[in-house]
């Protein structure tokens, strides 16, 4: 379980890596690795760029990856919407950075072979993600 | 084709050297992360405006064979500090991003093939 600060940004992509050496450490193949590196880089921006604080859950096996990134924070009120490409409410100053360009969660759901997102609105979000060794 | 063999055709200023030594696959050129995580693979030199540290993050996760800040921007000290720790090739343009992307398609690197 590793933890997650809100509004981190000097440590952002520290668990996405910490996350990858594991992967590597495992024998997990190239592939999969790369794809979940990915989706969980922009799981992490999202608690960072979003939420007040998140963990991150690993649980893999050189075939099957499981990660789970669950938050406290504002939510998302409409999934369906805030999966559409192009769709963001990151603030300015974020965007300036270049994030917040509406393309995080479609990332994850190219990069995952399952991806399920439950939130709360005014509680926080928990994503759950599969990547399968095929 | 190494970084190092393109410092001097293309006139790049030296940041961080890391691992110049390696061989550039393709090249990506974009200002947003997430196109970036999208669409360089493993081995991409990486060009952009974006001078912040999490430009680190991202090239290291993706395994990018180095960065190249253009427009005569400079990048910030962490930035610096992290790809000096992730020996992650850093190089600054006066150049923009087109004509450093132009060169470099000149000498024969190319992008992810589009279906």
């Amino acid at each position: 379980m590793f933890r997650i600060d809100g509004g981190d940004f000097a440590g952002a992509g520290a668990v996405s890596s910490k996350i990858k050496k594991i992967l590597q450490h495992i024998g997990t193949k190239p592939e999969i690795i790369r794809r979940a590196s990915i989706a969980t880089y922009e799981a992490e921006m999202n608690v960072v760029i979003h939420a007040t604080m998140g963990e991150i859950a690993l649980d893999a096996t050189p075939s099957i990856v499981h990660i789970r990134i669950l938050d406290e924070g504002p939510g998302i009120p409409d999934i369906d919407r805030a999966m559409q490409p192009g769709y963001s409410t990151a603030p300015d100053e974020i965007r300036e950075m270049g994030f917040g360009a509406g393309m995080g969660l479609p990332n994850m759901e190219r990069c995952a072979d399952k991806l399920d997102i439950k939130s709360v609105v005014g509680i926080g979000t928990t994503v759950d993600m599969v990547f399968r060794n095929e | 084709m190494t970084i190092r063999e393109i410092v001097q055709p293309l006139g790049l200023k030296l940041v961080v050297e890391g691992a110049s030594d390696k061989e550039i696959l393709g090249g990506y050129t974009s200002d947003l992360l997430s196109d970036v995580m999208a669409n360089a693979k493993s081995g991409y030199l990486w060009i952009t405006n974006q001078k912040h540290q999490n430009c680190v993050a991202v090239a290291s996760l993706l395994d990018l064979c180095g960065v190249i800040i253009v427009g005569g921007t400079q990048p910030d000290e962490d930035t610096v500090a992290k790809a000096r720790a992730e020996q992650l090739p850093l190089y600054t343009s006066d150049m923009s991003a087109f004509d450093i992307a132009g060169r470099l398609y000149e000498m024969g690197v190319r992008g992810p093939i589009q279906p």
